[in-house]
């Protein structure tokens, strides 16, 4: 079981080496960035949701923590930037306490809720404090991060450190899930009650969980500034919480690999389909379309009707039903 | 030789207005099987809720090895050696049959979140540890060649025997079970009769809550009736069958 996952890992690191030796553009591997970016996010929340079963719709106010933190303590501050990360983890980490704790030691789906006030909350404080924030003007100048003494201010570069992130938040995630903690999220998500009945502090457990899942979304954040170099909130609304979501899910919730599966998808589909926009003219009559919108939903309503387990999930049942079938076949001529 | 491990004294439980225990007095000895019994909504599974601290009691109290119990938390009665199984046979469907009975470790381990991410499974000695004693308590109750499978897909019989196998792993010094023997048949009743008793060779008391008259008579020690949320009969089993009330209360008079 273990084995898959670290060479799966494999493949993945010998994908990422690759990849810049491929697409030279720049747009190109910018877009994979993001993508790296949402894969931190999303192995977080999948560890809440697919693994402890606890839904979370205000991680892209996690992000915004991070990417908030590191905004202002370099700019305003004048912090490095990995000081202001490391505060940024810790920030995200004692907020996600005070939600979770009242949230958390309730049985059913308090969280999500709790989350999504919380979520609509920073949003507004982002926008409104202004002498912190910046506003909806934002935060400029943020400076890139250094490894080593090297600035990471290429998209090349960037894109190898992000990647690099997610490879090591994949080893965190998959070490996690093969372990006594791993099991015992697993259990309580499916009863309970007798996960308890085994010595299993389920309230602790589910806040541990959502502590350091927000520690994902909080580093994500980080990048995010650092890459980008400016920030302000429109990126970090409640919007951008249900697509991470959206992401987990479609990717398959109970296989950490569903959400890296779905982050990079989901990331790319609307740069695949934004050819879908362009503006066309039939009988001199302009359309700008946003067909892309169409389609993107579209192929979000195919993969949840008739792929209920996520595209990984769906995947692996298709594989293994190939594998009986081919079974049977060989059996048949035998 | 004839040591108590449990004592419930003047136990009561309400549920709004609805008396589920009422002043249950009830001791159980080291080494034995116990079996509660009594017609449906007697009150059994709210005494096994009560003692594994899922519930609070609303007066009287539980002593466990001579100490007041203060649980108000399932986890803190399974760390004081509680074990017990569900009415409906509450295994983690998705996880395989041998992760099942991995989770019963859990207390015989201690690695927490920081440990357990940064170091992956086939370094943790406690891993491999996990690992063989989950096997010792599979192949206890037969079920080496389903390790593999998940859980939610073996018929309810092979789940009930394993949630047993689970709550074995956990080295409980009590183990509470709950209507082991519904919905099973003749042979696979026999067979958790035959596997009940293997239990108790091992040192652990068990207690029962089980309909299967048989069942409770051929192998329990003591059996106690109750019967709306009150002890009615105490004994052994040839006792409780030659009861007057016992009897009136089963054929509902």
């Amino acid at each position: 079981m273990g084995w898959k996952n670290y060479m799966g890992m494999l493949v993945l690191f010998l994908m990422v080496a690759a990849a810049p030796l491929i697409i030279r553009n720049d747009y190109y591997l910018g877009v994979l960035v993001f993508a790296a970016l949402n894969c931190l996010a999303c192995i977080g929340l999948c560890l809440l949701m697919g693994y402890a079963g606890q839904i979370s719709l205000g991680h892209a106010a996690f992000i915004g923590i991070g990417a908030y933190a590191s905004g202002y303590m370099t700019v305003r501050l004048g912090l490095s930037p990995w000081t202001a990360m490391a505060a940024g983890i810790f920030l995200s980490a004692g907020v996600a306490l005070i939600v979770g704790i009242p949230a958390l030691r309730l049985k059913g789906h308090y969280l999500a809720m709790a989350t999504l006030g919380f979520g609509s909350i920073l949003h507004i404080v982002a926008v409104a404090a202004i002498d912190i924030t910046g506003g909806p003007g934002g935060l400029n100048n943020i400076p890139a991060i250094s490894l080593f003494g090297i600035a990471l201010n290429t998209d090349t570069r960037f894109f190898y450190f992000s990647w690099a992130i997610v490879l090591i938040g994949l080893y965190f995630g998959f070490n996690l899930i093969h372990s006594r903690v791993g099991r015992g999220l697993r259990a309580l998500h499916g009863s309970e009650d007798a996960a308890g009945s085994l010595g299993i502090n389920t309230a602790s457990y589910k806040i541990q969980i959502f502590v350091l899942s927000s520690v994902y979304a909080s580093i994500s954040g980080s990048l995010y500034a650092y890459y980008i170099n400016y920030i302000d909130p429109g990126p970090f609304s409640v919007m951008h919480s249900v697509l991470l979501v959206t992401m987990v899910a479609v990717g398959g919730l109970h296989k950490i690999w569903g959400a890296v599966f779905g982050a990079v998808l989901l990331t790319l589909l609307p740069e695949f389909l934004s050819s879908f926009s362009e503006y066309f003219q039939v009988i001199g009559i302009e359309y700008k379309p946003d067909y892309d919108t169409l389609i993107y939903g579209l192929i979000l309503l195919i993969i949840m009707l008739f792929l209920p387990e996520g595209l990984f999930g769906g995947f692996g049942d298709a594989i293994h039903a190939l594998q009986g079938k081919m079974k049977r076949l060989r059996e048949a001529r035998e | 030789m004839n040591h108590i491990i449990l004592e419930l004294i003047n136990l009561r439980k309400v549920f709004g207005g609805v008396v589920a225990v009422n002043a249950l007095d009830l001791t159980v000895q080291k080494n034995t099987i116990t079996s509660i019994i009594g017609p449906n909504g007697a009150g059994k599974t709210t005494v096994f809720n009560l003692i594994t601290g899922s519930i609070r009691p609303t007066g009287g109290s539980i002593e466990f090895f001579g100490k007041q119990m203060q649980a108000n938390h399932a986890y803190i009665a399974a760390g004081m050696g509680i074990a017990r199984t569900f009415q409906n046979a509450q295994v983690f469907p998705d996880m395989t049959v041998l992760e099942n009975i991995m989770v019963g470790r859990h207390l015989k381990s201690s690695s927490g979140l920081i440990r357990s991410s940064l170091i992956p499974p086939f370094f943790r000695r406690e891993e491999k540890e996990i690992k063989t004693e989950a096997m010792k308590r599979l192949s206890f109750v037969g079920l080496d060649e389903h390790a593999d499978k998940p859980a939610g897909s073996l018929p309810l019989g092979y789940q009930r025997m394993l949630e047993i196998a689970r709550a074995l792993a956990m080295e409980p010094k009590l183990l509470l079970l709950d209507e082991p023997a519904s919905g099973l048949n003749t042979r696979e009743t026999f067979a958790m009769g035959e596997l009940i008793g293997r239990i108790k060779k091992m040192n652990i008391t068990v207690m029962l809550v089980e309909h299967d008259m048989e069942l409770v008579m051929d192998i329990s020690d003591k059996v106690a009736v109750v019967n709306f949320g009150s002890r009615i009969a105490e004994g052994t089993p040839a006792e409780v069958q030659l009861n007057p009330d016992v009897i009136a209360a089963y054929l509902g008079e």
